[in-house]
């Protein structure tokens, strides 16, 4: 639990230097989303931040215990591209992910943010139980 | 300097989902499992970093400007539309479905996983479907 406080804080702390020094809600789906968006003009700060982010995957590659990157082995290569389809469709439609509307938005208390917080984590809830059944786990 | 800073706010942010545990589709699912064996320590990166950033924000929206440049860019919107609302729903089903966020996703590109890339591989696809149909329909004002 104390990793997961630390790592959340870690977050905050680089969400809040992106508005500091550039004025920006540091949402991952929205920076990924508008760098492939053929018509966005102003790609080179979400380039760095991209760029950042996979560093600091490099980073944990080699510096942090190999589980950092543990994956559910239950779940196939077909379920990750059905569920990559849906993570990209509906974060670009509903202006938005865990971090622009689950940490940015609620810390600006947008009714939005919270409205689309409590429904991507009701719908994740209901997914995961979904997908227990279709494994015939219960 | 605003490049390497950028820069650096990203790696920072990927340290952060590292340690966290974000990164571990395991803890994901597990949060999500509510009917299983439940894993809280979601709950407290989302409080860490709100409660960072919910202080931060105010003390940063003081300022007339961001350092680097002449002006907040803050969202605007304040409707809850059917967009908002179809687009959280179908995105919580995919998180829930694998266990991966995107901010998560791409970080762990660096395991070197074949599955991590096939799920940012279709996360790409998914975004520029997106696009797509926006650029085709929605600006129409037919959704």
């Amino acid at each position: 639990m104390i990793n997961a406080i630390v790592g959340g804080s870690l977050i905050g702390i680089a969400a809040s230097m992106m508005l500091l020094f550039n004025g920006k809600i540091t949402g991952i789906s929205g920076i990924l989303g508008s760098f492939l968006n053929p018509e966005i003009k102003d790609r080179n700060w979400r380039i760095y931040f991209l760029l950042g982010l996979l560093s600091g995957g490099l980073l944990l590659r080699y510096y942090a215990q190999p589980e950092v990157f543990s994956i559910l082995t239950e779940v196939t290569r077909f379920d990750y591209i059905i569920a990559g389809f849906l993570v990209g469709f509906g974060t670009l439609l509903g202006s938005g992910c865990t971090s622009g509307h689950g940490v940015c938005g609620i810390s600006r208390f947008s009714t939005r943010s919270l409205v689309a917080t409590g429904l991507f984590i009701s719908s994740g809830i209901f997914s995961a139980y979904i997908f227990r059944i279709f494994r015939g786990e219960f | 300097m605003k490049a390497l800073i950028t820069f650096f706010a990203g790696v920072l942010f990927a340290l952060g989902l590292g340690i966290s545990g974000m990164t571990q589709p395991h803890i994901v699912r597990g949060f999500h499992d509510v009917t299983g064996q439940w894993d809280y320590r979601l709950l407290g990166v989302m409080v860490g970093a709100i409660v960072v950033h919910a202080i931060a924000y105010r003390i940063i929206l003081r300022r007339k400007s961001p350092i680097f440049e002449t002006s907040f860019y803050l969202p605007t919107k304040k409707d809850l539309d059917r967009r908002l609302v179809g687009g959280a729903i179908i995105f919580g089903l995919g998180w829930g479905w694998a266990g991966i966020c995107p901010g998560p996703g791409i970080v762990a590109l660096l395991s070197g996983d074949v599955r991590f890339f096939l799920f940012i591989f279709a996360l790409i696809t998914g975004m520029l479907t997106f696009h797509h149909i926006e650029r085709k329909f929605f600006r129409q004002g037919s959704l």
